[in-house]
């Protein structure tokens, strides 16, 4: 059988991506690492495209790898994952709309355009609220909004300061989490490892600092992790879950280009190694997700 | 081990023969972040700052 030929798109290479080319070449894929900065695509023109059984996505950029992955799936490629899940999962009202559309268990949330609907939102979900951008990663940004002249002057601030986007807002009720939130990995449908990522600080995000260990994978989180990722059209997708003090678990967001270096010691689980099996199984079985919008 | 100037402070880097065009290096000096452009002749430039659409 003719080796896998597999195209890594990319920008910044991170350490995930160093692991996922480390994890490739020990399957004998053969790897093209393709900087998207410096490559142009036309959609009449798929051919040097098609060569590839697979496209991998790691763009850093949430933007350009909706334009990049619209423009090969156009041309017929494979891509991991798909445009529709990194598309529903780089937004996370679009996110919440899919997991309210599959019954997952997740947080409530308001919507406004303007700052006076915005105010009225934060009201009737009580204080204290977070707000955060539609469109972002890392914990940036987020803002826990503890009384009205708190939500003013940030609301005030989006208004004046932000772009476009910053006009949607995505509003949640604050979770009282026990000073962490989970992580789980799930690769083709099945949760693979978990973590538990905790933090003095109320943002939970490892860009942030906090910090993990392993959260051994239960049937419950793994079935609500499970649901989640189809929810939004499956592949390899990360699950970021509350567990509130009542015990209940709640998905919070889910993203499609997971950062995973700080998980693989803690759990023992070789994340990138398990993310090329998925892959191989996609070239030679056809992609397993369910694209759910 | 490869080495290579700061584009920032000038200060000589030592790089990974592994390293590839993208990633990311931190000047030890100034603290500056460099982005690989090129691995043959080993080239830094000082990197993009984060956007807000980065992330996961």
């Amino acid at each position: 059988m003719a080796p896998i030929k597999l195209a890594l798109l990319h920008s910044r290479v991170r350490v995930e991506e160093k692991l996922l080319i480390e994890a490739l070449q020990q399957r004998d894929i053969n790897i093209k690492l393709i900087d998207i900065r410096e490559v142009t695509f036309d959609p009449e023109n798929p051919g040097p495209w098609q060569e590839f059984d697979l496209i991998l996505d790691r763009c850093i950029a949430h933007s350009q790898a909706l334009a990049v992955t619209a423009v090969l799936e156009s041309m017929g490629c494979l891509c991991i994952n798909q445009h529709d899940v990194t598309r529903l999962c780089g937004n996370k009202l679009e996110t919440t709309l899919a997991l309210f559309k599959h019954h997952v268990p997740t947080l409530p949330i308001r919507m406004a355009v303007s700052v006076e609907a915005a105010l009225q939102a934060i009201e009737e979900l009580g204080y204290p609220v977070v707000l955060k951008p539609n469109t972002g990663s890392w914990g940036r940004l987020l803002a826990k909004v503890n009384d009205r002249d708190a939500a003013e002057a940030i609301l005030e601030h989006k208004e004046v300061l932000g772009s476009v986007q910053h006009q949607i807002m995505y509003i949640q009720p604050y979770v009282e989490k026990c000073n962490f939130d989970i992580r789980a990995f799930v690769v083709g449908g099945e949760t693979i490892c978990a973590v538990k990522r905790y933090s003095e600080h109320w943002i939970t995000n490892t860009a942030r600092g906090a910090k993990t260990e392993n959260y051994p994978v239960n049937d419950e989180l793994a079935r609500l992790c499970e649901a989640a990722a189809n929810a939004v059209g499956g592949g390899v997708l990360a699950v970021d879950v509350f567990e509130t003090k009542k015990g209940e678990l709640l998905v919070n967001e889910i993203n499609s280009t997971m950062e995973f270096r700080n998980s693989i010691a803690v759990t023992g689980v070789n994340i990138p190694e398990q993310f090329v099996d998925y892959m191989i199984s996609c070239v030679h079985g056809g992609q397993r997700t369910t694209a759910a919008n | 081990m490869s080495t290579v100037n700061c584009s920032e402070c000038d200060a000589e880097l030592a790089v990974a023969d592994d390293c590839v065009i993208g990633e990311i290096i931190t000047c030890s000096e100034c603290g500056g972040d460099l982005e690989v452009i090129s691995t043959d002749p080993l080239t830094v430039e000082l990197a993009p700052e984060v956007e807000e659409d980065w992330g996961e």
